[in-house]
C-alpha cells in the first residue's frame, strides 16, 4: 500500500516534474495567464498521463524494444485525441483559449519521460499511480504560476474581481507585463529560486 | 509578394515560437549552452520545419478536410496523429538522405536530428498552419520563418549563456534559475519588434 502512496506523493514535492526535472515546461507557462485555463489544462494533463501510464504498463510485455517510441508515441496521441475531442464538445470557450495546447499535449515530456522511465518497467496501478502524481505536480505549478498572473496582472481569479482595477472606478493599478510572455519565464526563475533556497541539495555547479 | 514577407517577418520577430508562444522549451534550455551546439541545432529545426510544415498542410487539405476524401466526412479528428507521425516519418527520412549523401552535415546535426520528432515547436507549426487555415505557399513561408526565430531565439541565448559563465550569481539561481531569467529578458527585447 505504501508503494501505491509513495508514487501519488513523491513526484508532487520531492522530485517535481517541472522544477526539478524541468519536463513540460512549454505549457506550463503559455496556459497560465489565466486559473481557468490552467485548471483546465492540469486535469487534461493528469488524465492523459495516467491513463497512458496505465495502457503502455499493461502491454509492456509485448512491446518490441525497437519500436517502443512508437507504440508510446501512439497511445499517448490516442488519448489526447480523445481529450480534445471531449473539450471541444463539453467545453467549447476553453478549448479554445487552449487552442493549440491541447494538441501539444502529445509532445510535453512529461508524457514520454513518465512512459519511458516508470510506465515500461512497472505494474499497471502502480504506473497509474504515478501518474496521477505527476500530473499532480505538474497541476501544482502551474496553478500557483496562474494564481500569481491572474491576480496580479488582472486583478480577478477565476473571473471574480478581487482587486477593483483603476479603469472599473476601483484602485488597483493592475500590472500589465504579467499577462505577457516574458513575466512567465520571471516567475519560474524565481519559483525555482525559492524552491532551491530550501533544498540546498538541488543547488547546480 | 508582400503578403508572403510579411507572414515571415511576423513568425521571425513577432511571433516568435520560442519567447511568445513557449514552443520547445525543453531543447530550448539543454542544448543552449554552446553556440557551436545551438546553431546545428537552429539548421536541423529550420530544414525540418520548412519541410514538414508543406508536407502537412497537402495532408490536411487533400485527406482531412471534409469532403476531400468521401463527401460530408471530416477526418479532421486525425489531424493530431497524422501530423505527428508525418513529422517522425520526415525526420527519419531526412536522416538517411543525410546520412547518405551529406556525411559531413550529418555528423554535424548528430544526436539533435531524431531529438526533433518530440520538439514541440514543430507539432506547434502544424498546428498553428490548421488553426489559421494557411495555404500551401503560406505554409512554406510560415515553416521558413518560424524555424528561422526559433533558430535566432536559441543562438542568442546560447550567446547571453556562454558570456554568463564567468559572472556572480547567487547560488540558489545558477544554471536553470538564471537561464529563465535571461529568457525573460531577451522575450522583453522581441517584444519591441511587435511594433512593425
Amino acid at each position: 500500500m505504501s508503494h501505491y502512496k509513495e508514487a501519488i506523493l513523491d513526484p508532487i514535492f520531492k522530485n517535481n516534474p517541472i522544477a526539478l526535472q524541468v519536463l513540460g515546461i512549454c505549457s506550463a507557462l503559455a496556459v497560465t495567464t489565466k486559473l481557468e485555463t490552467a485548471i483546465t489544462m492540469s486535469l487534461a494533463v493528469t488524465a492523459v498521463v495516467a491513463c497512458s501510464n496505465f495502457v503502455i504498463s499493461a502491454i509492456r510485455n509485448f512491446i518490441p524494444d525497437s519500436i517502443r517510441m512508437i507504440v508510446q508515441m501512439v497511445v499517448i496521441a490516442s488519448f489526447v485525441m480523445v481529450v480534445d475531442q471531449i473539450l471541444k464538445a463539453y467545453a467549447f470557450e476553453i478549448s479554445r483559449q487552449l487552442s493549440v495546447f491541447v494538441g501539444l499535449i502529445i509532445t510535453n515530456c512529461i508524457l514520454m519521460g513518465r512512459a519511458e522511465a516508470f510506465a515500461m518497467k512497472n505494474p499497471p496501478v502502480l504506473s497509474f499511480c504515478d501518474g496521477i502524481g505527476n500530473g499532480l505536480g505538474y497541476s501544482l505549478v502551474l496553478c500557483v504560476l496562474a494564481t500569481v498572473r491572474e491576480l496580479v496582472g488582472s486583478g480577478k481569479l477565476l473571473g471574480f474581481v478581487l482587486l477593483p482595477t483603476v479603469n472599473n472606478g476601483g484602485w488597483y493599478q493592475p500590472w500589465g507585463l504579467m499577462l505577457l510572455a516574458p513575466s512567465a519565464f520571471f516567475l519560474i526563475g524565481f519559483f525555482i529560486w525559492i524552491l532551491r533556497t530550501f533544498r540546498p541539495e538541488q543547488i547546480e555547479d | 509578394m508582400e503578403h508572403y514577407i510579411s507572414i515571415i517577418v511576423r513568425s521571425i520577430f513577432i511571433e516568435n515560437l520560442a519567447l511568445s508562444f513557449f514552443l520547445g522549451m525543453c531543447t530550448f534550455l539543454a542544448v543552449s549552452k554552446r553556440v557551436s551546439t545551438a546553431i546545428g541545432l537552429g539548421i536541423a529545426v529550420v530544414f525540418v520545419q520548412t519541410i514538414t510544415l508543406p508536407v502537412n498542410n497537402l495532408i490536411l487539405n487533400h485527406v482531412l478536410k471534409e469532403g476531400a476524401l468521401f463527401d460530408g466526412v471530416s477526418l479532421e479528428f486525425l489531424s493530431l496523429i497524422s501530423f505527428i507521425g508525418v513529422i517522425a516519418a520526415m525526420v527519419q527520412i531526412l536522416e538517411m538522405t543525410l546520412d547518405r549523401y551529406f556525411p559531413s552535415l550529418y555528423n554535424a546535426l548528430g544526436i539533435f536530428l531524431p531529438l526533433i520528432t518530440v520538439n514541440c515547436a514543430i507539432l506547434g507549426g502544424s498546428l498553428f498552419m490548421q488553426m489559421r487555415d494557411y495555404n500551401f505557399a503560406e505554409s512554406v513561408c510560415y515553416g521558413f520563418g518560424s524555424g528561422t526565430g526559433w533558430a535566432l531565439a536559441i543562438v542568442v541565448l546560447a550567446a547571453v549563456r556562454e558570456r554568463c559563465k564567468y559572472s556572480h550569481v547567487p547560488a540558489g539561481l545558477r544554471g536553470l534559475g538564471i537561464t529563465f531569467i535571461m529568457v525573460g529578458l531577451i522575450a522583453m527585447a522581441f517584444m519591441v519588434f511587435s511594433g512593425i
